[in-house]
């Protein structure tokens, strides 16, 4: 074996160990540079067919209207409302809440209200008081409409046009 | 439609992008293969003769895993598994090249564990459909550790190798039971933490700069904690004890959002080390090693093995010497805690430099993983398998290079070592599952709004 070729081996192995770790970084650039949102996304999102297939089966659904802002209709905090353009939309009394309630049954990171296709919820963030609709302690993303009532601690929300 | 805008991003759905961990998976068998091969060539001046065998079993065994993935993970990470396939092959050839210097048959063994780890991998990723189900064992992982961490005091079964009794005997195979106790831990961690993260970080006094948690808040995970690093310090196992509680603080810091904790920390840290270094014998010798090695090199427990794997590094400059044409057998367990030195002597700083690049991307997938992460027990379980990872090779690497003192852990994937290699391969599966539940579209809210009881199985249900 002569000090040539092995150099070249040498030479070559570091070249394929590199050109693996620049391909691992090359399938994951997405992470550095942001995720390209597809056009269809920007304007109709991805939920855009399903939109199309939901209205069609349903058309009674309250189509009319769909709520743009949420607001505090009680509690400390009555009168904040918040444009749902931020969604997600984080509740509690931390200082990265976008609703912070000045409540003491709040938690921190108490709920959240994001949507999904045309369909906004709300997600308790594992609060120590619970959030409820009605009386009834919601365990999973539960779906809201206009004029559901959200109950955290002392304070109300819901969603209005 | 552009009322729907806010919910367009909530609608982004991740690619599921199997082609591409297919093609690294390639990539990473030719790094894998292309090392045996390689070794063969350095050494004994031909390519091996079991080289389609060997590269055979290897594809085997790699692409299973990527079957098995694209079947129960389909929109898992892409990156991870190839990542570590690259860094086991990477570590099989290394082995097998001090095997032809010294004699000895690690590399066998070493393929035997990398398919026991595989299967594992593959169970895990079978039987564990939704990490979450991991949170109801929160107290019975918990205590699974800090049983496991005592098995090595048994007598009859727990026997010392080179001063740390960490190893147990099963049958004709030597176990580390610290390592799967990590994986345990991070769970016990991380599910405890997700019920009282916010008891954690809001109720208690304040005290200098940080908010102290009341007691009871605290306690269980305190003494959790305190056990194992007890358990660790007894065993006079250094690098498992900066490991656990490296990774408490972290997991801790992460899921109370409260940066006083790595202030704490890392007082307590300053404070336990000087306490350390003044009561054993060997963390003094470890540390005298460390801030001055040549003066210990002819000594008993000296610094021979650090010295001769600095050496092995400079010879090794910037390409190396090639695989097989250095002398890494020079140093003493070249192929368990010095691996990292073999390759720096044969690959040089170009050949470290990727490894180390892998296992940043290892942790950046992690992390990632836990970002996107829908629900905080992933994210936290995510963060600490990360947080183990990450310490693991900052210690051993750091130890190795002398940035910091040596204390023995094994190189993730790369060492020799079945418990560690298993292990990791378990660690592995856990994060394609938290990452294949965090990329995987949210299920269409609207839809189960009618139909409650067909989407039994999604991830979300609505109760009525």
């Amino acid at each position: 074996m002569s000090e040539l070729t092995l150099f070249l081996v040498r030479a070559a192995y570091l070249a394929i160990l590199w050109i693996f770790v620049l391909s691992a970084i090359s399938v994951i650039r997405s992470d550095m540079f942001g995720a390209r949102v597809p056009e269809a996304a920007r304007t109709g999102g991805p939920a855009a067919p399903k939109q199309k297939k939901s209205k069609s089966k349903k058309p009674a659904k309250p189509r009319r209207g769909q709520p743009t802002h949420v607001a505090v209709t009680s509690g400390a905090n009555e009168g904040i409302t918040v444009p749902l353009e931020q969604a997600p939309i984080l509740i509690g009394r931390g200082t990265d809440a976008a609703i912070r309630l000045d409540d003491d049954y709040a938690s921190t990171r108490h709920a959240r209200i994001a949507a999904s296709g045309d369909q906004w919820y709300v997600e308790d963030l594992g609060s120590t008081n619970g959030t409820y609709i009605g009386s009834v302690r919601i365990t999973q993303p539960t779906t809201l409409v206009l004029g559901t009532q959200v109950r955290i601690g002392k304070t109300v929300l819901e969603l209005r046009k | 439609m552009s009322s729907s805008q806010p919910g367009a991003l909530m609608g982004f759905v991740h690619r599921r992008r199997r082609g591409a961990e297919l093609f690294l998976l390639v990539l990473a068998l030719t790094v894998g293969i292309g090392a045996y091969a390689a070794v063969g060539l350095g050494v004994e001046g031909v390519v091996p003769a079991d080289i389609l065998g060997y590269g055979g079993g290897l594809a085997a065994l790699i692409i299973g895993a990527h079957v098995v993935v694209r079947f129960v993970a389909p929109y898992a990470d892409p990156v991870l598994l190839p990542v570590v396939a690259a860094l086991n092959g990477l570590g099989l050839a290394v082995i097998r090249r001090l095997d032809l210097a010294d004699g000895t048959t690690f590399a066998q063994q070493q393929l035997t564990w990398m398919t026991v780890g595989v299967v594992l991998f593959a169970v895990t990723l079978l039987v564990l459909r939704d990490h979450r189900v991991l949170s109801r064992f929160t107290y019975t992982a918990g205590l699974g550790a800090i049983l496991l961490l005592l098995g090595p005091l048994v007598p009859g079964l727990g026997y010392e190798v080179n001063g740390a009794q960490i190893w147990v005997r099963l049958g004709p195979f030597g176990l580390q039971p610290g390592e799967v106790a990590k994986v345990l831990l991070v769970v016990a961690f991380s599910g405890y933490l997700v019920v009282h993260r916010d008891a954690l970080a809001l109720a208690g006094r304040r005290l200098l700069f940080v908010d102290l948690p009341r007691g009871r808040d605290l306690g269980p995970i305190l003494a959790m904690w305190a056990v194992s690093l007890g358990i660790l310090v007894f065993q006079r196992d250094l690098g498992s004890s900066l490991l656990f509680f490296g990774l408490f603080l972290v997991m801790l810091y992460v899921a109370t959002e409260r940066p006083g904790w790595l202030v704490v920390g890392s007082a307590l840290f300053f404070g336990g080390a000087a306490v350390a270094y003044k009561l054993f014998g060997h963390v003094q010798n470890r540390v005298n090693i460390w801030l001055d090695p040549l003066a210990y090199f002819d000594e008993s427990p000296g610094s021979g093995q650090l010295v001769e794997g600095l050496f092995g590094m400079a010879w090794g400059g910037l390409i190396g010497r090639g695989l097989g044409q250095g002398s890494p057998e020079r140093v003493p367990y070249a192929e368990s805690d010095f691996i990292i030195g073999a390759i720096g002597e044969e690959l040089g700083l170009t050949g470290v430099l990727a490894v180390i690049l892998l296992y940043g991307l290892i942790v950046e997938r992690a992390l990632r993983s836990a970002v996107v992460s829908r629900d905080a027990f992933g994210k936290l379980m995510a963060t600490g398998l990360a947080g183990v990872l990450a310490l693991q090779v900052f210690v051993v690497i750091g130890g190795v290079t002398r940035l910091i003192p040596l204390t023995g852990l094994t190189t993730p994937f790369l060492s020799y070592g079945g418990s560690s290699l298993v292990a990791n391969w378990v660690i592995i599966a856990l994060l394609l599952r938290i990452s294949d539940q965090a990329r995987r579209p949210v299920p269409d809210l609207s839809a189960t709004d009618e139909s409650p009881d067909e989407e039994a199985t999604q991830v979300v249900k609505i109760p009525r």
